[in-house]
């Protein structure tokens, strides 16, 4: 990561983010490990610090489809800090992941117990994580690259006016 | 030799070679007949004419000396029917036409080439030019996002690129079960490259939805707008300023564009039925 590049901890400021770091430990993956699944218990969240994680949902027939991928200075996990503290996604590493990890509940208790702290970590997973990904997720809806006239998605041709 | 009024007549060329690239897109490159244009820059465009459907506006995604190649999604009825043709077919091609990518004049400035979909096409001659001058630059990075990985262009250039020195990021809206790079919209992307967003720009293309959402998170980060520069598409006629079919406000994009600055198209851009 470099100074040019602003990641999840640079939009904290100063004081939180040194305090949100002092909850932290750091962990290592290896490539193609499991993460979480999708339902599983949102008990831990990660700010990656190098490598790729790849999020995905489970399809019938087609195996875990990846919607989106994480990497470095991203935060992989917003469902620890909402309730009922379950994962939406599953996360698999592609390449070798290096991470800071958070123990959740811990987290949790810090923000209930200094609101300052609380609103500025609740307000950077909103604007980074959420936010930033829900802009995303609504520009892939619009299908931007498909053919002019067809169909998001299908391939289909759209139907006349 | 070069034709005498190649803005308004088109001149003869022929079809020397056609690579499909994509189901719905195809390279095709096209010899002078006889008289050639004149050299194109990066960025500018020619009206490209199949004998008796009619002509379409055409970046050029690459030059070597007077054959030109073109790359074309087939869309509508002019451009499927340049998209079907077979070598040793005749074409009429008019231009250059229009203002080009501008190359920033300081040293060491940064760069950041962001394309979506076909928009890589008409930036394929800026990041060759750029690399056959890589010492006079900062970092390159050029993030590109397509549909899924089988819609990837110039899949050959982006090794190239690699090895000349630019940082190359593709990420895919649908990947398929093969596919091991990034998902997801190519803003997502700036994450990955490097630069210093003061001494930075940045040259984007493609659909005008992911270039406004590029333009402002390049904003946002710290960018000047008029250091940012896109090429805006609108319906053309003439190629010559003078039907005003692609008016954009007070510009004309085919002489006053189509690469035109952040700082200029976005307000344009906020007005609806321009
Ligand atoms: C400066 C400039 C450079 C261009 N460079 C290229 C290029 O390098 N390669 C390339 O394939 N195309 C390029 N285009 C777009 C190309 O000119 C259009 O796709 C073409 O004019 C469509 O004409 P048509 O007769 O095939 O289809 P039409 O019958 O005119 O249109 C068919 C369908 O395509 C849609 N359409 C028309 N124009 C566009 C457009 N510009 N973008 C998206 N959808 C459109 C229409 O809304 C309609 O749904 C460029 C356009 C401009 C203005
Ligand atoms: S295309 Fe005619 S004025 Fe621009």
């Amino acid at each position: 990561m470099t100074a040019d590049r602003p990641d999840f901890f640079g939009a904290l400021p100063p004081a939180h983010r040194d305090r949100l770091r002092t909850l932290a430990r750091e962990v290592s993956f290896p490539a193609e490990l499991r993460i979480f699944d999708e339902g599983g218990p949102a008990d831990r969240f990660w700010v990656i610090r190098s490598g790729t994680v790849a999020l995905d949902v489970y399809e019938p027939g087609r195996g875990a489809a990846v919607v989106e991928t994480l990497g470095d200075g991203e935060l992989l996990g917003w469902s620890w800090l909402f309730e009922p503290y379950h994962w939406h996604l599953g996360a698999r590493t592609r390449a070798p992941v290096t991470a800071y990890e958070f123990d959740a509940e811990q987290v949790r208790g810090a923000i209930d117990a200094d609101p300052a702290f609380g609103l500025a970590v609740t307000r950077c997973v909103a604007a980074v994580a959420i936010g930033r990904r829900l802009r995303a997720a609504r520009l892939r809806l619009l299908d931007l690259y498909g053919a002019p006239g067809r169909e998001p998605w299908t391939g289909a041709a759209g139907a006349a006016p | 030799m070069t034709a005498a009024r190649p803005d308004l007549v088109p001149v003869p060329y022929r079809v020397a070679a056609r690579t499909a690239r994509t189901p719905d897109t195809a390279d095709l490159v096209l010899d002078p007949v006889a008289d050639a244009l004149p050299p194109f820059a990066p960025g500018q465009f020619a009206m490209v004419y199949a004998f008796g459907v009619g002509d379409i506006p055409l970046s050029l995604s690459a030059q070597d000396g007077h054959r030109l190649t073109h790359t074309i999604r087939a869309v509508g009825a002019v451009s499927r029917a340049l998209h079907g043709l077979w070598p040793g077919t005749t074409v009429g091609v008019r231009g250059p036409f229009g203002i080009g990518w501008e190359p920033p004049a300081v040293e060491g400035t940064d760069l950041l080439v962001v394309a979506g979909g076909l928009g890589l096409a008409p930036l394929r001659p800026l990041v060759r030019a750029v690399l056959a001058a890589r010492p006079r630059y900062g970092r390159v990075a050029v993030l590109i996002g397509t549909r899924t990985p089988g819609d990837l262009l110039c899949t050959q250039d982006i090794e190239d690129w690699r090895a000349a020195g630019a940082r190359v990021e593709v990420t895919v809206d649908r990947p398929d079960n093969a596919w091991q790079g990034d998902v997801g919209v190519v803003t997502d992307l700036l994450d990955r490259a490097e630069f210093a967003p003061r001494n930075a720009a940045a040259f984007l293309c493609g659909p005008e939805v992911m270039m406004r959402a590029t333009a402002r998170e390049l904003v946002r980060r710290g960018l000047a707008p008029d250091r940012i520069q896109l090429s805006l598409e609108r319906t053309m006629h003439c190629g010559t300023g003078h039907c005003g079919h692609c008016q954009l406000g007070p510009l004309l994009l085919c002489r006053d564009g189509p690469v035109v600055s952040w700082s200029h198209a976005e307000p344009l851009l906020l007005v609806r039925e321009l």
